[in-house]
């Protein structure tokens, strides 16, 4: 087993037909299982016709239908990319994986706040990662997104980081050790997303398939406090913790829209602290993360 | 990005929020005529710059005759001035704002920003204006009050009522405050604010609510579609190595350290900060050169760091994903011979041609250290700098 995708996921693209959806798709198509996984694509403009063997529709609500599909990946450029997201939702899919970098932060709050509303009125909730994240993978059957297939390989060890190449870090060392990952998964950079870190811990606690996990964060906001805090109530797995940005200075954007001191309680020092209060086996050093988690299990 | 106090000003006024009357002077005489053309007999006179703090370093003077005014005006244009935020070398004073002084019964404080945690905007609201927002935080949390804003609603009446009356705006002002509430919401949406703060709102003798300060952050992400916030921009105000880095689509943030270090990924690059951290050095920079970094985004990379004249030592570490490592090896190469690098390079690469990658580097013939861990990279480069 896995999280959120295997082998059997059908998937849409959204932004099929532009440039980097193009490259992805190739890319997502040639991996493991991806020639079947990825059934659809939409472009309401060239709905009927083709790419890459992959069908056309003219809306997300037409692919779903044709399909069966369940999952969505987005790359449409950031100005439409809300209502991207929103025409996902409104099919009542599944899951929607946002990869998109740039995207008004005001957009994302409106669509955030509409999709707790479609929820709250008893709507079909659809699970959202991301935006601005590299998305997510089970290794050997299927990926959904912009990380390199080739470093990855069959484990037990759950990943889960908000940002793109620290994740590929966690995961190379994983590979190189032997032990290889369940899934590995982004939760992107932004300040406005939709599923956390703490989402993620609760599905790999419930997933029979993962042993252990890394859990990777950065400075900026209260996703990897509150996860540690769940954690520690509720966690069977050891979890290995390592937080980015103990040298950023406050007040300064480090890359990410969301990596951004604002208080106290957001800093890695102030994170790190309550991650190994509440049972991380914490690391300031990101080359250990690897061997601490092969000392765990 | 960033605007100054009177730009706020503006803004908050187009949305309906009182604030004093002033102009905006950029010489000593145009600050004297402002408070000719103002009248009265008391004029505030402030310095424009983007950072905080400034009445406490002495960029903010009232003035009782308009000798005074000129007194202060050539006293502040011009200045370094040093507040908490400007770090020690502080930051040059280029235009100044004079007002029309404010009888202030009662400060304020209130700001609207978007709260992550439960991903509305939050309006925050404070009796204790005029003071340091973290301090009150810290030492008197109940003094702060929040409500949290669906944008489909907008700030309710009921809210701003709610705020209003829970500062302690007196029974006849609250309407007031109400309005000036719904303004700053209204004006924080519409501009694609991230931060709008205003800190002191005053409470005046006559019952009128008015924002004696104004304090905006915009969301980058959504420049492409607020052309009159761009218009704002004052470069003045920015670190000129972090603007020249972005004309190339570079993160870059200049730090206090002596390794520069080159990252892909900004996840990637703060580990790797901490890590020069972590093995006894300190890093002179965050950047993070993204995704599909060429040759030339590379060298022109390695000539932001060495402008820098700090640098000791550069740490390179790649993770090649989609980008290669056979791409960034030439563009480091390359680089280092544009720019005769003549401090030490440790490079870390891993991922996607890896092996191609370190042969370019080894067959380059260049003294270049390479690694294969970030630990291993740090260690390196630490002892080579020191």
């Amino acid at each position: 087993m896995s999280i959120l995708i295997n082998k059997d996921t059908k998937i849409i693209t959204q932004g099929i037909t532009g440039k980097t959806g193009q490259f992805h798709t190739e890319k997502c198509q040639e991996y493991a299982n991806g020639k079947n996984c990825f059934v659809a694509g939409v472009n309401p403009k060239k709905a009927g016709e083709s790419i890459f063997g992959i069908p056309i529709f003219g809306s997300v609500k037409d692919a779903a239908a044709e399909t069966g599909a369940t999952v969505s990946v987005i790359y449409v450029p950031p100005p439409g990319a809300a209502a991207a997201i929103w025409e996902a939702v409104e099919a009542d899919l599944d899951l929607v994986v946002c990869i998109t970098e740039g995207i008004p932060v005001r957009d994302m709050l409106i669509v955030r706040n509409k999709m707790l509303r479609k929820e709250a009125a008893g709507g079909k909730k659809t699970l959202l990662l991301g935006p601005n994240c590299p998305g997510l993978i089970t290794p050997d059957e299927v990926k959904i997104g912009i990380m390199p297939g080739h470093i990855h390989r069959k484990g037990r060890i759950g990943v889960v980081s908000r940002s793109g190449t620290l994740t590929y870090e966690a995961v190379g060392q994983l590979t190189e050790i032997g032990l290889g990952q369940s899934s590995a998964v982004g939760t992107g950079g932004d300040p406005i997303n939709g599923l956390k870190h703490i989402d993620i811990m609760r599905l790999f606690n419930d997933d029979p398939d993962t042993d252990a996990v890394i859990m990777i964060g950065e400075i900026g906001g209260p996703d990897e406090a509150d996860a540690a805090v769940w954690c520690k109530a509720n966690m069977k797995k050891p979890v290995v913790g390592f937080i980015a940005g103990v040298t950023a200075p406050a007040g300064k954007r480090m890359g990410h829209a969301g990596a951004l001191i604002s208080g106290g309680a957001d800093t890695a020092d102030a994170k790190l602290a309550i991650m190994e209060e509440c049972g991380f086996t914490v690391t300031r050093d990101p080359s250990e993360m690897g061997k601490l988690i092969k000392a765990l299990i | 990005m960033k605007i100054h106090e009177y730009q706020g000003k503006e803004l908050l006024k187009k949305f309906g929020v009182v604030v004093p009357r002033g102009m905006f002077c950029p010489t000593v005489d145009d600050a004297v005529k402002a408070a000719e053309t103002l009248g009265g007999k008391v004029w505030v006179v402030k310095a424009q710059i983007h950072a905080g703090g400034r009445g406490k370093g002495g960029g903010v003077k009232v003035a009782k005759s308009l000798d005074e005014v000129r007194q202060y005006a050539s006293q502040i244009l011009g200045m370094q001035l040093v507040t908490h935020q400007t770090g020690p070398a502080g930051q040059k004073v280029r235009r100044l704002l004079v007002e029309e002084g404010a009888d202030i019964r009662k400060e304020y404080y209130v700001a609207a920003l978007t709260d992550r945690a439960s991903q509305k905007v939050a309006m925050m609201a404070s009796s204790e204006g005029g003071m340091d927002i973290e301090e009150v935080a810290h030492k008197t949390p109940e003094k702060i009050l929040k409500v949290f804003i669906d944008p489909a609603d907008g700030l309710t009446d009921a809210q701003a009522t709610e705020l209003a009356t829970g500062i302690g705006v007196p029974a006849e002002s609250v309407a007031k405050a109400v309005a000036t509430f719904k303004g700053l919401y209204q004006c924080y949406m519409e501009t694609d604010a991230s931060l709008a703060e205003i800190n002191p709102l005053i409470l005046e003798g006559n019952g009128d609510i008015k924002a004696l300060d104004a304090k905006f952050n915009f969301d980058s992400n959504s420049l492409y579609r607020q052309p009159e916030i761009v218009a704002y921009r004052d470069l003045d105000e920015e670190d000129p190595d972090e603007l020249e880095a972005s004309k190339f689509d570079l993160s870059y943030i200049s730090l206090d350290g002596n390794i520069g270090c080159l990252v892909n990924g900004a996840g990637l690059a703060m580990a790797t900060m901490d890590t020069i951290k972590l093995f006894g050095a300190e890093p002179a920079n965050f950047l993070d050169v993204g995704g599909g970094a060429t040759t030339e985004k590379v060298t022109e990379a390695f000539q932001i760091m060495l402008r820098n004249p700090k640098v000791k030592g550069i740490l390179v570490n790649i993770f090649g994903g989609i980008m290669r490592c056979d791409t960034i090896a030439t563009g480091v190469v390359a680089a280092a011979r544009e720019t005769h690098l003549s401090v030490p390079l440790v490079v870390r690469m891993k991922g996607t041609n890896e092996d191609i990658g370190k042969k370019i580097l080894s067959e380059s013939g260049l003294p270049i250290i390479t690694a294969d861990s970030m630990a291993e990279a740090a260690t390196k480069i630490v002892a080579a700098v020191s």
